[in-house]
């Protein structure tokens, strides 16, 4: 059990460290000058000379590079080219609204996508059971941007044509300043998240379901005479969730990395808007800090997930 | 398949009755339920129709006389220069620039089937032949593999593809590739998983003792009997490749501009929708359609290829 878990701790590292470096090389292979972007069309050679210098820009590559790991491994992700904040401060006061929308969604989606998954297979083949395919189908089948779009074009912009101003356009209010704002800012988003996402759940849990529903387990708490209800959620439900929390670990993981396109859709100040703002200013250092970051989430929660299930399941404990 | 020497008389017997009982191969079984799921059958004709407007789009161009390009500046645009409503001139309307937008729809077609279509070939061929690779020669090179298609699945992929296309400049092909890279782990994955343990069946070995050579194995004993999970995969894939290549448009990061594309029309068309209803709708329509057809066909491909999902087990569905 412990080697298992040191092996899968030193694979995650070897993750982050590959990434970080295809990161750090790709934008020195790219044909752009940050100096000069920084520095301003009109600056002369020396101006720019002189920026190249202080961001250490002017140094050999291997020089940097060493530099670079030297300094993250003491947790220092460097400064915004632009802003000159501190990286990790960046990703810190940025943390709190995608995990906000993170989490939000997944409460959204994992009740729509359970939901729908165990009534399609109580009754396989159904209306519901199709109906509702087709509905999660056709969240699956948008964009995520689009899904934002029809939600601020109907229950913002119709509404507020109607003279109803129900939910905000965008922006975000703290939790601690204001929880009503803060859930009235992000309803929206929560649910094109959990639009996009819950299909994948419905899916899930309808097969993993149908599977358990049909064990001898469930044949013999049925011929004991419990109810329906008590048969399919508190035996089968239970043991069929397996597969839907390995998801829900991964999805987790990715998300809590940033929400590019929703919180751009949105105007939500996260990491994915970061991220987006980094990679189109080449911010380099906070291109790769929040790379980082969101393969960090990725790799400790793919960790979590396996942890969790060689502790639920003995079968799968490696030896 | 066809009917063995044992069965003949059998099946003879049965050709002289009405309603006779033949031999059918499961790829013909599976067909025959594809061809009874009046969903699937409905998708199918709808991308049937939207592939054939996609290659009839210079022919619709030239019946109204409006190019994908074409800006009409004076009857496009109102006095106040914004997009004009559905007529008999623009019947779909037209965008911010004046442009037919019913041509630059069915040109944009083109875009997200090319790109849906060949990423997903792309993916397929490299996750099938990696998978199989891995799950057929095992050892150092299946660990190696493995834990190369783990990462990339780990990736945070839309911010790494945002950093690739910023890095090498947008374009179709760097679109196409970009979601090919992320898309073919996945297929990777499932094709070694069964590789793993057809690997182990008594006629795979039965042809290694004739003398099969590894790639013979591979590609002719055990491959055909992993088409059926690749091929709902691959449905899969291509509409996951169409809303792909859409954000990446939408973000601006796809194929550049002028090109007409769903994803670049719906970003264009963010400015103008409470002017111009038309604008985002259209696309967003044809969108919309393409994927959850070829969703919906998936669904019915897995269904047809396997027939005991979804159905009862046990004394479910009361």
């Amino acid at each position: 059990m412990v080697r298992f878990l040191v092996r899968r701790v030193l694979f995650g590292l070897l993750v982050l460290w590959i990434v970080s470096g295809a990161v750090f090389v790709l934008f020195f292979v790219a044909p752009h000058d940050p100096a000069r972007l920084i520095a301003g069309r009109l600056a002369t050679p020396q101006t720019v000379a002189l920026v190249n210098h202080r961001l250490g820009l002017d140094r050999p590559l291997p020089d940097q590079y060493a530099s670079f790991i030297w300094r993250l491994l003491h947790g220092d992700l460097g400064y915004s080219y632009y802003s000159s904040a501190p990286v990790r401060q960046l990703l810190a006061s940025r943390l709190p609204v995608t995990a906000s929308l993170a989490l939000g969604g997944a409460v959204l989606w994992l009740v729509a996508g359970i939901g729908v998954g165990v009534a399609a297979a109580r009754r396989p083949r159904s209306l519901v059971d199709r109906g509702g395919a087709v509905l999660m189908l056709a969240g699956l089948s948008m964009p995520t941007f689009l899904v934002g779009l029809l939600l601020i074009y109907f229950l913002f912009f119709r509404l507020h044509l109607a003279g109803i101003d129900l939910f905000p356009p965008g922006g975000y209010v703290p939790l601690t300043q204001d929880p009503a704002g803060w859930a009235q800012h992000l309803l929206l988003p929560w649910v094109t998240l959990a639009a996009v996402t819950a299909a994948t759940y419905s899916r899930l849990t309808r097969s993993s379901m149908l599977e358990v529903l049909g064990e001898d387990y469930i044949r013999t708490a049925r011929s004991k005479g419990l109810t329906e209800d008590r048969v399919v959620y508190r035996h089968g439900l239970r043991s069929a969730l397996t597969p839907v929390v390995t998801q829900l670990g991964v999805d987790l993981g990715t998300l809590l990395g940033g929400v590019i396109v929703t919180e751009q859709v949105f105007g939500l100040p996260g990491l994915g808007q970061l991220a987006w703002q980094s990679v189109t200013t080449q911010d380099q250092p906070v291109i790769i800090g929040t790379v980082l970051v969101a393969s960090a989430f990725v790799v400790v929660a793919n960790l979590l997930v396996d942890l969790g299930y060689a502790l639920l399941d003995p079968r799968v404990r490696p030896s | 398949m066809t009917v063995t020497a044992p069965g003949q008389a059998a099946a003879d017997a049965a050709a002289a009755r009405p309603g006779a009982v033949q031999g059918r191969g499961p790829w013909r079984l599976a067909w025959e339920r594809l061809r009874r799921d009046p969903v699937a059958v409905a998708s199918a004709v709808t991308l049937v129709l939207i592939a054939v407007a996609a290659v009839a789009a210079p022919v619709v161009a030239h019946a109204v006389g409006h190019g994908p390009d074409d800006q009409y500046s004076d009857i496009g645009l109102t006095p106040a220069g914004l997009p004009v409503g559905p007529s008999r001139t623009f019947l779909l309307g037209t965008d911010n620039l004046g442009r037919d937008l019913l041509v630059r729809i069915l040109y944009g077609a083109r875009i997200s089937l090319l790109v849906g279509v060949v990423a997903t070939l792309l993916a397929t061929v490299a996750g099938v032949v990696v998978g199989l690779a891995a799950g057929y020669l095992g050892g150092l090179v299946d660990v190696v593999l493995a834990r190369f298609m783990d990462m990339v699945l780990s990736f945070p992929y839309l911010l790494l593809a945002i950093a690739l296309v910023s890095v090498f400049g947008s374009s179709l092909t760097i679109s196409m590739l970009v979601i090919a890279f992320f898309s073919w782990a996945a297929i990777g994955r499932v094709v070694r998983g069964q590789a793993l343990s057809i690997r182990e069946k008594e006629y795979v070995e039965a042809s290694w003792s004739v003398g099969s050579g590894p790639l013979r194995l591979m590609f002719v004993d055990i491959l055909p009997n992993l088409l059926a999970p690749v091929l709902v995969l691959a449905t899969l894939l291509v509409p996951a490749a169409i809303v792909f290549e859409a954000t990446l448009s939408f973000l601006g990061l796809g194929v550049p501009p002028p090109t007409p594309t769903w994803g670049g029309m719906l970003s264009d068309s963010l400015a103008f929708y409470q002017v111009a209803w038309w604008f985002p709708l259209f696309p967003g329509l044809a969108l919309l359609a393409t994927t959850l057809a070829f969703n919906l066909l998936g669904d019915g491909v897995r269904d047809a290829l396997d027939p005991t999902a979804g159905r009862a087990t046990g004394g479910g569905g009361r």
